[in-house]
């Protein structure tokens, strides 16, 4: 038996067992099948009211923004959510309220460009249950969750206030009496990733950074797919090494060219530095910002209706060339 | 004398702390352009790594996210969260570049709440991957100003772990040891950390302040290194290559 020698006072808001996990994995629909739908049918299948939902990217960087928006156009309520490496996808979802429970490693900000005054006043308003968590922390939980186990370990987080507010355990190792801060897998309801290429199945190519996508594939109990093109799944066969995400993790696959906009998609485009920069500054109002949101998101029908609003394919191909490093005439 | 701002003699001197050969793990902002005007003088083989998954890019212009497609631009491999902390967790990062809102005399960070945590005053992002990069890397630099409302007695919570509450703290509580605060950098000066207390400690000042304007500004009692110097101005190279070839756009020294 491990001796606990500390435990966090936070709230363990999922389920660690790894039998009731595999109880629910066996009964996952194997079959190759075509999951191709729209995001407004995958959300509405596969996101419920009061479900644990996972965001795979980091922030604004390969995020599946139609699916954040779809969510929030559904009213999906009392949600909980996985805030780490979370950025304009916290935004979006804190925009809406959509949940009353975060895991917390990375909230509010948006990294360089600053804090999220709307986030944060939902955050400060005590409407969400908390609980602390590094980056780190949330991906060895999913890492967890992936193995079939119900706890992994880390040496970081102990003695810090991020631990007393955490739900980890503090045990000594049997084999040499060191200190190990346990951390309980997270197997989420359901999660969205964005990726660049992927069949009707399911099967999945990323290029680039992984994050904690691959540990939140494989954590997470339902996954939804947006990808920036489907590729035939002869495409997919001729090389299986690049096959990130097999088919059988996958419930939807959507198919949403520059889904993860105004995120930067890698090889693809650049984050929209001005738009994100639109929404921080609505936000300081809290009235404009209810006619923001109404614009770009209640009153628009899907994702290409927003795409156009913020200048469509125009605007896609400056945020093209800015990834490339191409210097397009008179402009950045 | 060349002519320079803070932010330029703070970047300056958090690059010259950066050996050629050593890994770190850094973040957008000053620590990203210490690190890459690090390795285009003294440090061509330092090897930069970003928590989301990028190893040693050949950076073409300044990340905005530690993300973005930028971290990984002619990487010698685009990984994941794991891969990155595990490598901080196996002992084979020798620095990382932390802020926060607030920083005490043991060099704990605060980059989650100010006030109550149930009812905070002011809500900041948390964590992010700090508190794993503070545990792990074998030394913490922070770049911060110097200002007597970030380095405070008490940080109103420990986000990620200075030396907590003194010495032999940190391997008492689990953390690997030998790890910890190494250095603090300010508009003012380079603080480093008193071995036997583990209390911060002024090292060198910059060209036009006193050890009483840097004590003015902090709200512990600071301690006085033996050898106190000033710190060496940037130099004429330095800064060319800083303003030209680090952060020609002065998104950073431009604040």
């Amino acid at each position: 038996m491990f001796e606990v020698v500390a435990q966090g006072e936070g709230p363990l808001f999922m389920d660690p067992d790894a039998d009731k996990a595999r109880e629910f994995f066996r009964k996952k629909n194997r079959s190759l099948v075509n999951k191709l739908m729209t995001v407004k049918e995958a959300v509405s299948k596969f996101v419920h009211d009061g479900d644990y939902l996972g965001i795979g990217g980091f922030g604004a960087n390969r995020i599946p923004t139609a699916i954040c928006h779809e969510i929030v156009r559904q009213g999906k309520k009392n949600m909980a959510f996985a805030g780490h490496t979370s950025t304009h996808d916290f935004q979006i979802l804190a925009a809406g309220e959509v949940f009353n429970r975060c895991d917390i490693a990375y909230i509010i900000g948006l990294e360089a460009r600053g804090l999220s005054p709307n986030a944060r006043r939902y955050m400060e308003s005590g409407k969400v249950e908390c609980c602390e968590w590094t980056n780190y922390a949330m991906a060895l939980r999913l890492k967890a969750a992936a193995m079939g186990v119900s706890f992994i370990p880390g040496r970081n987080i102990m003695g810090t206030d991020t631990f007393k507010h955490s739900a980890v355990k503090v045990v000594k190792c049997p084999f040499t009496g060191k200190l190990y801060a346990l951390y309980p897998a997270l197997w989420p309801d359901v999660a969205a990733i964005h990726v660049h290429e992927a069949d009707i199945y399911g099967n999945c190519r990323i290029r680039g950074i992984s994050i904690a996508d691959l540990e939140l594939a494989r954590a997470a109990k339902h996954l939804i797919i947006t990808c920036e093109r489907l590729v035939h799944n002869e495409e997919i066969r001729s090389n299986p090494s690049a096959t990130a995400i097999p088919y059988y993790l996958v419930d939807a696959v959507c198919e949403v060219p520059y889904g993860s906009y105004p995120g930067n998609m890698p090889y693809e485009y650049f984050s929209d530095e001005e738009h994100l920069k639109l929404w921080l500054e609505t936000e300081k109002d809290p009235e404009e910002f209810k006619k923001f949101l109404d614009k770009y998101i209640y009153n628009t029908k899907d994702f290409n209706e927003y795409l156009e609003l913020c200048g469509g394919i125009e605007r896609i191909n400056e945020l093209r060339a800015q990834e490339k490093l191409i210097e397009l005439n008179g402009r950045e | 004398m060349a002519d320079y701002n803070t932010m330029e003699m703070m970047i300056v001197a958090a690059a010259r702390n950066l050996e050629d050969g050593a890994t770190v793990g850094v973040g957008t902002g000053a620590p990203c352009a210490a690190s890459m005007l690090a390795q285009k003088t003294h440090a061509p083989n330092l090897v930069i790594m970003f928590e989301a998954g990028g190893i040693s890019p050949l950076l073409p212009t300044m990340p905005i996210s530690v993300g973005d497609s930028r971290t990984f631009y002619k990487a010698v491999m685009a990984s994941g969260m794991c891969d990155i902390m595990e490598t901080c967790q196996r002992g084979m990062v020798d620095y990382t570049f932390l802020g926060g809102a607030q920083i005490d005399m043991y060099g704990n960070l605060n980059s989650t709440v100010i006030g109550e945590w149930r009812k905070p005053k002011v809500r900041f992002p948390g964590s992010g991957g700090a508190n794993d990069f503070a545990s792990f890397c074998w030394r913490i630099m922070v770049i911060t100003p110097q200002d007597a409302r970030r380095f405070v007695e008490k940080v109103s919570f420990i986000t990620s772990p200075g030396y907590l509450d003194g010495p032999g703290a940190r391997e008492k509580a689990g953390l690997p040891a030998n790890t910890g605060p190494y250095k603090v950098i300010t508009n003012m000066a380079v603080m480093g950390y008193d071995e036997e207390t583990k209390r911060m400690r002024v090292e060198s000042i910059h060209h036009g302040y006193t050890f009483e304007q840097v004590q003015e500004n902090t709200g512990f009692e600071l301690l006085k290194a033996p050898d106190l110097s000033e710190t060496k101005p940037p130099t004429e190279e330095e800064l060319h290559i800083l303003r030209t070839e680090v952060d020609p756009n002065r998104y950073i020294i431009g604040r």
